[in-house]
């Protein structure tokens, strides 16, 4: 890209004024001739500058001790203390390591699950059996969290919930699923795959779907079983997609998804859910520390954009040298 | 006749593979919709039923006492029309603004656009963050107004983007043939481009309004008057929150039916709606989801 316009700056340096002005009159013209675009796109623009990046600039209040009363341009300028309370308080430790182990989970316990499904509905040879399992497994992608939430707390709650009758009427100790702290992080996880497994496999099912039928019949001729047609077409031939995806995924570490955890909080789980965008909920909006809790969002946002960043470029390094 | 024996070694090892798989497949796919079964069929069960049977997935009385108790206030009526009317008015506000856009920034002969592009994409890598957002929302006097669960998510930038690629692989031809018969580019836009691009609008239109019925966050984050609150937040006050019932508390003198089934019921209200949208989200998602994954 770059080479493309070196060249053409170094070109408009020679440029004699006459040219220039043509050239601008060119320039002037192509955006009068589109006018009418402009007004269309107007409106749109007008939202992201106001309800995005108004918020960013509000971003300045996580270096004041924001008032209300006083505004953005009348509240005293406080520095850096509001990131160094955030980073020396003992609670910042713990939020960190919540949305490490919650990450963990999704990345090891979560992510192989769809690749897993995806693998198996692209055996099966009855299209109405796997298109019947897909309709199935993507119901879930489109509840909110609070229906999610909702089925679980009525079918894991102490009296009456039908996981504790189970339990019960197999001979066990009822379990409080929901007030405790070890319980939180499966419920966590078994959500995430609840809801999104299913509707995770589309992107791979569509990155098999172009794999050549003819590699299988060369595999079943060499004497491979279906295992093996797996192992080695099926898999290296979704591994760009694989590999993307977890770049991807790694690179969104920090968006644990603030409904779906501010649902599942109560005093009793606290200290092993509490994560960066609930936190900064409590302190902001319960507690009213605008300028603090600014601060720990403010945190959070350039973490995640360094993350994502990151990830974008490993991503695209990889899916060039990938297979497509 | 070695390999003939060979042979028939692999068909059976794939009819065993074929059985553990179609069976493996169908137990997901179970485990998947069991617990929706298992709430709208405890939400028709008596109280009696529900004390006595440990797996209920269909109720053999079946009653509608639950739904008669909630629908005997106006609580959930008018969480149901919030969430219809955020969701269908939202669905049309996000659309009409999405479309301009989207088709304003397809014109590859654009000056800016590039820039343009950048602005909206920069958005979905870095954003203000809640408190901010949360004063520029209170400074633009939405706080407590049904406005404020639509106007802050007029566009989302991925469906905006979804629909601008598809805009941009709609031939030249349409476009420059119309623009030479002397169209203005709202008549392209009104008259061509959206006739035959009416599939992908129905998509994106059905993740629009997916999003306004399920919508939460903003709604417990901007609106406190508790008489503004959509079906999901009324639900999470019933199911999660609840210790004891309170729909409105005097206008039921009967006796209520168990708390159970009310919260099943109440589940099945603000789920029904989705599943009734589904098979036509459906028919177009698979397409707009992988648009997605590949532009995203």
């Amino acid at each position: 890209m770059s080479s493309i316009v070196v060249p053409k700056l170094k070109a408009k340096k020679k440029l004699s004024a006459v040219d220039r002005k043509r050239r601008r009159s060119e320039l002037w013209r192509r955006i009068k001739r589109n006018k009418m675009i402009y007004l269309m796109i107007l409106p749109g623009i007008i939202y992201f500058l106001v309800y995005r990046y108004l918020p960013m600039y509000g971003l300045i209040i996580s270096f004041q001790d924001y008032k209300p009363y006083l505004g953005i341009t009348g509240s005293p300028w406080v520095g850096f203390t509001h990131f160094e309370r955030l980073f020396t308080s003992p609670e910042f430790w713990t939020i960190f390591r919540n949305t490490l182990i919650l990450f963990a989970l999704q990345i090891f316990v979560y992510f192989p699950i769809p690749i897993i499904i995806s693998l198996m509905l692209n055996e099966v040879r009855h299209s109405l059996y796997k298109r019947g399992i897909q309709t199935l497994i993507y119901i879930p992608h489109f509840m909110s969290w609070v229906v999610i939430v909702s089925i679980s707390f009525v079918m894991l709650t102490l009296d009456g919930g039908i996981i504790n009758s189970v339990l019960e009427s197999l001979g066990f100790t009822k379990i409080n699923f929901l007030m405790s702290a070890e319980w939180f992080r499966p419920i966590y996880i078994i959500q995430v795959i609840w809801r999104e497994a299913g509707w995770g496999t589309i992107v791979f099912l569509a990155a098999i779907t172009a794999v050549d039928p003819q590699l299988y019949e060369a595999a079943k001729i060499d004497g491979a079983n279906r295992f093996r047609q797996i192992w080695h077409i099926t898999l290296p031939a979704i591994r760009s997609v694989i590999i993307v995806l977890l770049i991807l995924k790694i690179g969104n570490v920090l968006e644990l998804g603030f409904e779906h955890v501010y649902l599942l909080l109560n005093a009793s789980n606290r200290n092993v859910g509490e994560i960066f965008d609930t936190y900064v909920y409590v302190a902001g909006l319960q507690q009213g520390q605008f300028s603090y809790s600014a601060a720990v969002g403010f945190f959070k946002g350039v973490v995640g954009l360094i993350m994502v960043v990151i990830a974008n470029r490993l991503a695209k390094a990889f899916n060039e040298e990938g297979i497509y | 006749m070695k390999q003939k024996n060979q042979a028939t070694r692999i068909s059976v090892g794939s009819k065993v593979f074929d059985v553990i798989n179609y069976t493996l497949l169908g137990l997901i796919g179970l485990i998947t919709i069991l617990p929706f079964i298992h709430v709208v069929g405890s939400s028709f069960a008596t109280s009696a039923e529900i004390a006595s049977t440990r797996f209920l997935l269909f109720p053999t009385k079946f009653t509608l006492d639950a739904y008669r108790f909630i629908f005997s206030t106006d609580t959930i009526f008018r969480a149901l029309g919030i969430s219809v009317f955020v969701t269908f008015v939202g669905t049309i506000w996000s659309m009409f603004f999405s479309i301009l856009t989207a088709y304003g920034l397809s014109r590859r002969d654009l000056v800016g656009r590039r820039a343009l592009n950048f602005l909206i994409v920069f958005t979905m890598l870095f954003n203000g963050g809640m408190i901010p957002t949360f004063l520029v929302v209170q400074q633009t006097g939405l706080l407590n107004s049904l406005w404020a669960l639509i106007i802050p998510v007029t566009i989302n930038a991925f469906n905006m983007i979804i629909l601008r690629s598809f805009f941009m692989n709609l031939p030249q031809g349409l476009e420059e043939s119309a623009k030479i018969d002397g169209a203005s580019d709202f008549g392209i836009l009104f008259r061509i481009v959206i006739p035959v691009s009416l599939p992908s609008i129905a998509t994106i239109s059905l993740f629009y309004a997916v999003t306004y019925w399920n919508t939460y966050m903003h709604a417990i984050l901007y609106l406190s008057d508790s008489t503004k609150w959509p079906v999901q937040v009324l639900l999470r006050q019933i199911v999660v929150l609840a210790s004891g019932f309170n729909y409105d508390g005097t206008a039921y003198t009967d006796v209520p039916p168990p708390e159970v089934t009310i919260k099943m019921a109440t589940i099945v209200v603000a789920t029904v709606p989705v599943l009734l949208v589904y098979p036509f989200l459906q028919k177009y998602f698979a397409k707009g989801a992988l648009l997605g994954s590949v532009k995203g």
